[in-house]
């Protein structure tokens, strides 16, 4: 059994507009210390899957049906007390803006220590002192001084630390990470990345990061899914996804991501955008977009299947790369037919500015 | 005008603002003085596009706004097809609108959402005259057409449209009135990649059709060493590096576009670059450092002639330079007791037990000991007489180099003579110079 199991989870929002379907029948699992990604562009799903976890989904969204089962217990039965003594305890959660994360009328030791005597029935003092070990650990300098400091004397990256020390007070075994980079530059999210992996690999901690960056994902996954819609199209080990990806919206999304030292003169690009949630392509979601579309697609919707054999994928209990389009359940004509290169690998002599790294490109 | 003088040509900008600051501080003489732009060159010619890429704060949107005097520039000349617009009145500013257009960042906030596609972009062409009745809808559905939208739209309100439409709109308006140069602020940056991508793509065809200039200001290099002819990297509110992207990616470089570089998180699992860290965040632009701006970060700080450092080792001394002088160490914090206070010290300074250069051992102890005595003043400038380094002493300037052109004393001649040319640095040029070995 997995640490972290979801099960055919369908999340809904009852709109004056209609029903939007945020997620739909979304299964995947996440180990203990594991590192699972989440990709996808705004509207796929992304974070009210996190939110879902914790139970955070607000009016008008209801969780509909479905398990969220974390170490065997199945969430969505607690009640409010359990449910609160889990959160931030056993699973915590990193935000994209740490500025509004925290509150700006507190020092942002008292916001760490509030979980640690919570949760951990630590008394002031020493619910002070573990807070002050916890912002050591996110590399933020002096800070027993910086404890009684408030957050807008932080800077952006040390107030994502600040909330990164929150999310590690009281120990969890599992950290949802919601953009935690997006707001940042990029030498900071460098910094903040580095730190992540460094919690990650001491403390043996779970992260589900969710980003819409590739090359974040690249880096510091082991697993991850792609969303699109609400729906998982693919779910498969990192180095599978990015060397050999087999839903058309990945190899889309990786294509159109602009490279250092590429020579191509145009991006590929995925002609239109993200369909509306509330009325949504019959069939594949995707078709409208699809270069591989056929007539097939625009009416039968495809479930996630195993690429090898074609049965229907078992994302909680296999590793098998898993994607849901027709060209792997054999209804489909035509082939995906498109190429991945890897950089560097046709070329090792030459000394290039970008070392081997891959990129998809539509035939 | 003469077929040499470039279609933008910008001298010396500096743009300032002064700090918030209330009546007493006024009273006082005490009101200081934000540098965000200071001391900017650079040119642009017809139908090219020019870079600018840094971090926030860096300047790069106060550079674009001044060059449209929608911020009046502290000093500094911006000339447009050889005339100086810093000196233009108002009317004649408004002509000039004509024929320099901004594209903004987020499109949601910089159309008026009380406006229908139509109106948003029939304002441009009513207030300069351009166009009126059946060919001013017409030259609309025109331009709605061009940048990749439904002519059928016009009568939507922003609302009804997704964020790269929104841009494409953003486009259009820009377009409307025929510009020869566009500053594009941050276009793509809150845009799906691929959105980003198709709103890039567009970007290009318009240029290699209309033949218009752009200023394209972004934080991701990636994005800009896509879409420019010339790249400019500013750090503070200064250009550190400018060139092609060929010379700008490849050696030499300045050491923070290095760092740029390296940070970006590259699509690919297996990917074995080293990554070069930078140390803290950007200092304030209200008191920047001195000297060469980014020497409080750079890992590759010319080390000084009479000590024999590692580099790692004399990037920490600076670290505990710049920090006594910020006087940012909370000593009281540590373990009380001398030998105690001294290893946590050094540990927290990342400081070696000791270092190789016992001359140099010897001062840093000093220093550490100022350090416990809280006599941060003492300890800072004990360490900045001792170990000199021109990179925070004298400001370097835009030199031509091989690739480019640097604004580092690394690649000045007069600077040679620091051991640092040469010694292999572990943390410092290893991306900028790696070579793929899988």
């Amino acid at each position: 059994m997995a640490m972290l199991e979801v099960e055919d989870l369908n999340v809904r929002f009852y709109t004056e507009d209609g029903v939007v379907k945020a997620t739909n029948d979304l299964s995947y699992r996440v180990e203990a210390g594991e590192r699972f990604g989440v990709v996808g562009e705004s509207g796929a799903g992304k974070s009210v899957t996190s939110l879902a976890l914790m139970r955070l989904i607000d009016e008008p969204g209801v969780i509909e049906s479905g398990e969220i089962r974390f170490k065997g217990r199945n969430l969505l039965e607690m009640d409010e007390k359990e449910m609160r003594e889990l959160r931030g305890n056993e699973i915590a959660m990193i935000f994209q803006d740490a500025e509004t994360a925290l509150n700006p009328s507190y020092t942002v030791g008292e916001q760490i220590s509030e979980a640690i005597r919570y949760h951990l029935g630590l008394d002031e003092a020493a619910a002070r002192e573990r807070a002050i070990e916890t912002l050591e650990s996110v590399g933020i300098p002096s800070a027993a001084q910086r404890y009684s400091d408030y957050p807008h004397e932080f800077s952006g990256g040390m107030q994502q630390r600040v909330v990164i020390a929150i999310a590690l007070s009281c120990d969890p075994d599992l950290i949802i990470a919601d953009e935690p980079t997006t707001a940042l530059d990029v030498t900071i999210e460098a910094q903040i990345l580095e730190l992540l992996e460094e919690i990650a690999t001491e403390f043996d901690t779970a992260i589900q990061l969710i980003t819409h960056d590739l090359g974040v994902v690249a880096e510091f996954c082991d697993r991850v899914m792609v969303m699109y819609a609400g729906h998982p199209v693919e779910m498969a080990p990192v180095e599978d996804v990015y060397y050999d990806p087999q839903h058309p919206y990945t190899v889309g999304l990786m294509s159109s991501i602009p490279r250092i030292g590429d020579d191509r003169d145009r991006l590929q690009t995925i002609p239109g955008r993200m369909p509306d949630l509330i009325e949504m392509p019959p069939g594949c979601n995707f078709h409208p977009r699809c270069p591989y579309a056929e007539e097939s697609c625009t009416r039968v919707e495809p479930p996630l299947v195993d690429v090898e054999t074609g049965e229907p994928a078992d994302p909680i209990n296999s590793d098998a790369q898993a994607a849901a389009c027709l060209a792997h359940t054999g209804e489909l004509s035509g082939e995906l037919d498109y190429e991945v290169t890897v950089r560097g690998e046709d070329d090792p002599a030459v000394p290039g500015d970008a070392p081997s790294s891959a990129g998809v490109s539509d035939r | 005008m003469s077929g040499s003088e470039p279609l933008l040509r910008v001298e010396g900008l500096e743009k300032y603002y002064e700090s918030e600051s209330d009546f007493i501080d006024r009273l006082l003489g005490r009101q200081q003085n934000v540098k965000a732009v200071d001391g900017v060159s650079f040119e642009i010619n017809e139908g090219e596009t020019l870079g600018l890429v840094g971090e926030s704060g860096c300047g790069k949107s106060s550079i674009g706004r001044s060059i449209l005097r929608l911020r009046e520039p502290t000093a500094g000349s911006v000339y447009f097809k050889g005339q100086d617009i810093t000196t233009l009145s108002d009317s004649e500013l408004r002509d000039l609108r004509k024929e320099m257009q901004i594209i903004f960042q987020n499109p949601q906030s910089s159309l008026n959402p009380r406006l229908t596609v139509n109106d948003i972009i029939g304002e441009a062409l009513d207030i300069h005259g351009i166009e009126s009745g059946v060919s001013r809808d017409a030259r609309i559905k025109e331009l709605l057409d061009r940048v990749g939208l439904n002519a059928s739209h016009a009568n939507r309100y922003p609302h009804e449209f997704s964020g790269g439409q929104l841009q494409r709109i953003g486009i259009a308006r820009a377009l409307a009135v025929d510009p020869d140069f566009i500053v594009c602020d941050e276009p793509v940056s809150a845009l799906d990649v691929s959105v980003q991508a198709q709103i890039l793509n567009l970007l290009e065809d318009l240029q290699d059709e209309l033949g218009i200039a752009y200023l394209f200001i972004a934080h991701d290099l990636s994005v800009v060493e896509h879409i420019a002819d010339e790249i400019a990297v500013m750090y503070l509110g200064k250009i550190a590096e400018i060139g092609s992207p060929e010379e700008l990616f490849a050696p030499p470089q300045h050491p923070y576009t290095e760092a740029l570089l390296s940070a970006i998180p590259e699509p690919d699992p297996l990917w074995e670059g080293d990554r070069i860290l930078l140390e803290g965040s950007v200092p304030s632009p209200i008191d920047p450092p001195s000297g060469c701006k980014f020497h409080t970060r750079c890992p590759r700080v010319i080390p000084p002639a009479d000590y024999d450092f590692e580099q790692s080792e004399w990037r920490a001394v600076m670290s505990l330079r710049h920090r006594t002088r910020e006087a940012d160490i909370a000593v009281e914090t540590f373990d009380a007791g001398e030998a105690a206070l001294m290893e946590s010290l050094r540990d927290e300074l990342d400081l070696p037990p000791t270092l190789s250069d016992p001359e140099a051992e010897e001062v840093v102890q000093e220093a550490l000991r100022l350090v416990a005595d809280e006599e941060f003043a003492r300890a800072a400038s004990l360490l900045e007489e001792t170990f000199e380094t021109p990179c925070s002493t004298d400001e370097p300037v835009l030199r031509e180099t091989d690739a480019g052109r640097v604004a580092c004393h690394l690649f000045d001649p007069a600077y040679e003579s620091g051991p640092t040319r040469g010694t292999p640095t572990d943390d410092g040029s290893a991306a900028g110079s790696a070579t793929s070995d899988d």
